[in-house]
């Protein structure tokens, strides 16, 4: 099946779980990626037993610091 | 106010564009953006905001200018090195722009003065590096119906997006709650290319911009993603329905600030 991760077009095995996706797409910190799938989020819970289709559109969201401290911090 | 004979040359090239003109440039003149973090984000996104004449610029950093912050926070110069970040970037957009108000903060935010800081300013710049802050300016905005702008940037990948009220998701309606803490790699740890902050912190001063004269379509409703090693963006579709978010959404759980502890992420 044809799939659109990350807005690339590619095939995929049919049937894979979005579990199985991440893991495909040697995701950086699994846990914390924010999913959707054609343009609804899936909750992370859902990884697992939420099954692509031919046509689906997946997106990862990661978490992204950068920037400057502009909170208390304790620093040494 | 009309723009003396000076003013108008100085902001030429904006006055031409049809987007900005005359009108523009002075909705800028009497426009108030604060920029929180005077870091990577925060130091070209308050050099191009001096450079267009936004009337009031303030700025909220709690450090110190130290040597590591100047391969990429561009306000700062050698010579600055030990001056409170907000010193060293005030002089340097008064150097450039004479004509503006920069109001300085030496403080971290807290859920203490996030709302006092924010209140005046009609945008907002969150120009943080840690989780903690990025939740609380985007509690804060939410609450006070405040737009701002989020950015994040690590090694050679950065993105941003924008939050107005009532026109698409919050940063919480994208991502819950802060990963705990060292859960995901920072700055320090991980490293960033310098020009990424001139990169993801100019498109901030870019929507703020674009917010005050109207231009255009904001980066609501999408995360902007970039990737300087591959050479491409990537501009997601956030799912628009907010209706179950924790801050923004129709029945929210958040409804007071929230100190999360602070993850391991000084400059130093
Ligand atoms: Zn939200």
């Amino acid at each position: 099946m044809r799939l659109t991760v990350a807005g690339k077009t590619k095939d995929y095995e049919d049937g894979i779980t979005v579990a199985k996706l991440i893991e495909l797409e040697n995701v950086e910190t699994p846990e914390y990626v924010t999913v959707t799938v054609n343009d609804e989020f899936v909750e992370s819970g859902d990884f697992g037993n939420t099954v692509l289709k031919d046509g689906d559109t997946v997106e990862f969201l990661y978490f992204m610091g950068g920037g400057s401290i502009a909170q208390h911090t304790d620093r040494n | 106010m009309a723009f003396t004979n000076e003013q108008l040359e100085r902001y030429s090239r904006h006055i031409i564009l049809k987007e900005v003109g005359a009108k523009g440039q002075k909705k800028l003149s009497q426009a108030k953006v604060l920029i929180i973090g005077a870091g990577g984000l925060g130091a070209p996104a308050a050099l191009y905001l001096a450079a267009a004449g936004v009337g009031t610029i303030g700025i909220v950093d709690a450090d110190e200018v130290d040597l590591s912050n100047l391969q990429r926070q561009v306000i700062h110069a050698t010579a600055d090195i030990g001056k409170p970040k907000v010193q060293s970037a005030k002089e340097t957009m008064e150097a450039i722009n004479p004509d503006i108000t920069v109001n300085t903060y030496h403080t971290f935010v807290t859920s203490e003065n996030v709302m006092d800081l924010i209140k005046d300013y009609d945008f907002i710049l969150d120009g943080t590096d840690n989780f903690p802050a990025k939740f609380l300016i985007n509690d804060a905005c939410v609450m006070a119906k405040k737009p701002f702008s989020h950015a994040g940037i690590i090694r050679f990948k950065g993105q941003l997006m924008t939050y107005v009220p009532g026109q698409g998701p919050c940063y919480r309606c994208v991502f819950k709650n802060p990963p705990p803490k060292d859960a995901v790699p920072t700055c320090r740890q991980a490293g960033v290319i310098g020009a990424m902050g001139g990169v993801i912190g100019s498109l901030q001063a870019m929507e703020a911009v674009k917010y005050i004269v109207g231009a255009g379509d904001l980066l609501t409703g999408y995360l902007l993603t970039f990737d300087a090693l591959k050479m491409e963006w990537h501009k997601v579709k956030l799912p628009p329905d907010t209706s179950k978010c924790a801050v923004c959404g129709n029945h929210p759980t958040i409804t007071e600030l929230i100190d999360y502890e602070q993850i391991e992420c000084t400059e130093h």
